[in-house]
């Protein structure tokens, strides 16, 4: 494949692999946060690890869509889908998501929800047209590389008038995630988080552009290096964190810059600003509640607001007790160190969400990784 | 005394095959089903046996080398959408699977059966398709349909067509091919590029429709079988890897004998059109599914011999020698990446593609 072989070529890997060898210091230990579940899903897929000194170490953080998403917005979901008897519209990985009462959507459909798995916005819209008699609500989730596309369709659905098609906006704010991780004592006051820098964000970087992590290099003093989802940026990313540590440098760097600029994309930051709005509060999995970390829409588009229309109240429901899905998001906790990893948590029936998407830190380290614990070698 | 007239022939009005569609009286027993009987399935299927119209159709059973051999037996059900896809329909899809399955136990596939659950409204046009299409693969696998059975439900409880094939195949005596027989440092082959059938089935998808010049890989492999276990070679385990893909049928074989397997992703045959729809759509090609392809394991030593035998069969061209099993207490499929790690290939969670086959 044309622009994806070139970044997934083993002998650059070995080079680079090299290079950081080569560059790493004695004695001297470097924690990096890939803050996506995008670049978890890539370290696990190619091995990467297998590639890096001991000395680096790679900390899982919490930006994969579904994991942060807490019960009650799920559970408003499925009622939505069991109570109101809505078209319930979503992106594939939304449906395995535990919510209350051993439900997910995925068993709220086989309980007659009539759930559908979409792969765009546009889909959603259609569905709508296709339906005048239903109601249909698009869940949405994500960071801010779906924000735009919901923004669009809800302005499509007011250009067409589509009445019956709705929005449960649970979109989230990178920014808000990386400050609450920076914030929290593990980190700040305890040390018990070490994380030496950050490797930045791909695809919601081409949207919000390297500009708002400057803050974050600034005023924490952790270097940022922006990188692509494919193995060889996350490899060269590892490298230029690598060398702003040893130089003592805390600076926003971008690896990814085929696609990212510091701007952004100002067009689709128009557009989510033209329909959303800053929500005062939002529950996340895993960071709690974080003041201003989400999206709501604005009073003009409210007829498009599931959660006005349908007069829906937000219901906080606790994790599952012995699920780490919490610290693991914080980056506190490896998917390893919790007791029912693997055991009562698989992929086939997750109890926390870091289980569900492939994009999930349990997930990745189950489906790819998880032979590195058995600790033999045998090639 | 009346005078005795002549009992006219009743005119039975032939089936409309271009715009006549099933209907209840069709699966009811009576003469609708009768006619379509005649007029379509014994038309396209008719052999000697189907040709009995008995309840059951008797047959003979081949010796092998004068002896009476084992029967071999298999069954599966094909709920296929969309039911016409590039490469096949449900139709060849019905007869290959089945006899593939039989075929990869080491048997001869002798005889097919066939049941048919029709929906109420279904265009007979497109049934006379399907039905021509499992004539030409039966036909052209030497396997023919030998008793089959129709039921029609009412309109909105089922989905166009679903078609169950019950295959039956003669195992000689001593071959024993099985999932619990891999060892450690045998090798494992492949006959050809992986996930043609799964992307074929996808770009056609009515949510998803994308143009992709791939075609379904559907085929019976008896053929190539025959040519593998007529070499000799120390043949451990044989098996279509369907749903799940390569991934789900190792993992299979894995955890059956006990042992791990260590694969080079370099070596696993994929074309681009296939690696690069799995990469927008976000699937990994190895747990996508085929409908004619093989994965062979064997002893080490005659690895390169099958490997041989398979690329000078058409179906083979394509394969590949893409790991080897190793001991392993986890019983893990892993996957050296052309990047340069190590990764588990584990079995696909849920169903990243229903009603594949």
């Amino acid at each position: 494949m044309k622009f994806i072989d070139e970044f997934r070529d083993g002998e650059l890997a070995q080079t680079l692999a090299g290079k950081i060898s080569a560059l790493v210091e004695p004695f001297r230990r470097y924690s990096f946060m890939e803050f996506c579940g995008g670049h978890t899903h890539a370290i696990s897929r190619y091995g990467l690890s297998d590639l890096l000194p001991d000395s680096v170490r790679l900390v899982h953080g919490p930006g994969c869509p579904v994991c942060v998403l807490p019960i009650g917005r799920v559970d408003m979901a499925i009622n939505l889908a069991l109570q109101q008897q809505v078209i319930l519209c979503t992106y594939g990985d939304t449906l395995r998501v535990p919510a209350s009462d051993g439900l997910s959507l995925m068993k709220a459909k086989a309980r007659g929800g009539d759930i559908r798995m979409v792969y765009s916005t546009l889909d959603a819209l259609q569905i709508a047209r296709d339906n005048p008699q239903r109601e249909v609500v698009f869940f949405a989730i994500g960071f801010e590389t779906t924000t735009p596309p919901t923004a669009l369709a809800i302005q499509q659905a007011q250009r067409e008038q589509l009445g019956n098609f709705s929005v449960l906006c649970c979109h989230v704010l990178t920014p808000a995630a990386i400050g609450t991780i920076l914030e929290s004592p593990e980190v700040r006051q305890w040390g018990s988080v070490p994380i030496d820098g950050f490797i930045g964000p791909a695809h919601v970087s081409t949207v919000i552009g390297s500009r708002p992590y400057e803050f974050f290099a600034e005023e924490y003093r952790k270097p940022v290096v922006i990188a692509g989802f494919e193995p060889l940026d996350v490899m060269q990313a590892i490298l230029m964190l690598v060398r702003q540590v040893n130089e003592g440098r805390a600076e926003v760097e971008n690896e990814f810059s085929r696609a990212v600029t510091r701007e952004g994309n100002l067009k689709a930051q128009d557009r989510v600003a033209e329909v959303f709005e800053l929500r005062r509060e939002f529950e996340w999995r895993g960071l709690s509640v974080v003041p201003y970390s989400a999206l709501r829409i604005r009073r003009n588009y409210a007829q498009f607001d599931a959660e006005r229309r349908f007069k829906l109240d937000y219901r906080s429901v606790p994790d599952n007790k012995a699920c780490e899905c919490g610290a693991i998001l914080r980056g506190v906790k490896r998917p390893q160190d919790c007791k029912i990893f693997g055991t009562v948590c698989t992929p086939e029936n997750p109890v926390g969400s870091c289980m569900v998407s492939s994009e999930g830190a349990c997930a990745a380290h189950y489906s790819y990784g998880r032979f590195r614990e058995t600790g033999q070698v045998s090639v | 005394m009346g005078e005795v007239r002549e009992i006219r022939s009743a005119y039975v009005r032939p089936l409309d095959l271009k715009h006549g569609r099933v209907d209840l009286t069709h699966g009811s027993g009576g003469r609708a089903m009768v006619q379509l009987i005649a007029e379509l399935f014994a038309r396209h299927l008719g052999n000697e046996y189907l040709g009995q119209g008995n309840d059951g159709a008797v047959l003979p059973v081949p010796s092998i080398a004068g002896k009476p051999g084992r029967l071999v037996m298999s069954t599966d059900c094909h709920v296929v959408s969309p039911l016409f896809f590039p490469g096949g329909d449900i139709g060849s899809l019905s007869v290959h699977g089945t006899i593939n399955d039989v075929a990869v136990m080491g048997a001869t596939p002798l005889y097919l059966a066939a049941g048919f659950i029709l929906e109420e409204g279904f265009a007979l046009n497109d049934l006379a398709r399907i039905v021509e299409s499992m004539a030409n693969a039966a036909r052209a696998a030497g396997v023919p349909v030998v008793t089959g059975d129709t039921k029609v439900v009412e309109r909105g409880k089922g989905d166009g067509v679903f078609i169950t094939t019950t295959g039956v195949g003669v195992l000689p005596d001593g071959l024993q091919l099985g999932g619990s027989r891999a060892r450690p440092g045998d090798r494992v082959l492949v006959s050809g590029s992986l996930g043609d059938h799964g992307v074929a089935i996808m770009s056609k998808r009515e949510n998803l429709s994308f143009d992709a010049a791939i075609e379904s890989d559907s085929a019976a492999l008896h053929g190539l079988i025959a040519a593998l276990l007529a070499t000799g070679a120390d043949i451990r385990c044989l098996r279509d890897p369907t749903r799940g893909g390569l991934a789900a049928t190792l993992n299979e074989i894995a955890s059956q004998s006990g042992v791990g397997m260590m694969l080079h992703e370099k070596a696993i045959p994929l074309k681009p059109v296939v690696a690069a729809a799995c990469e927008f759509l976000g699937l990994d090609p190895l747990c996508v599914a085929n409908e004619g392809k093989l994965i062979a394991i064997c002893a080490a030593a005659d690895g390169e011999r099958l490997l041989a035998t398979m690329h000078a069969h058409p179906l083979g061209r394509d394969a590949a020698l893409i790991g080897e099993v190793i001991d392993d207490a986890h019983h893990f499929v892993q996957l050296t990446t052309a990047f340069g790690g190590r990764r588990i290939v584990d079995w696909l969670v849920g169903d990243q593609l229903p009603r594949i086959c």
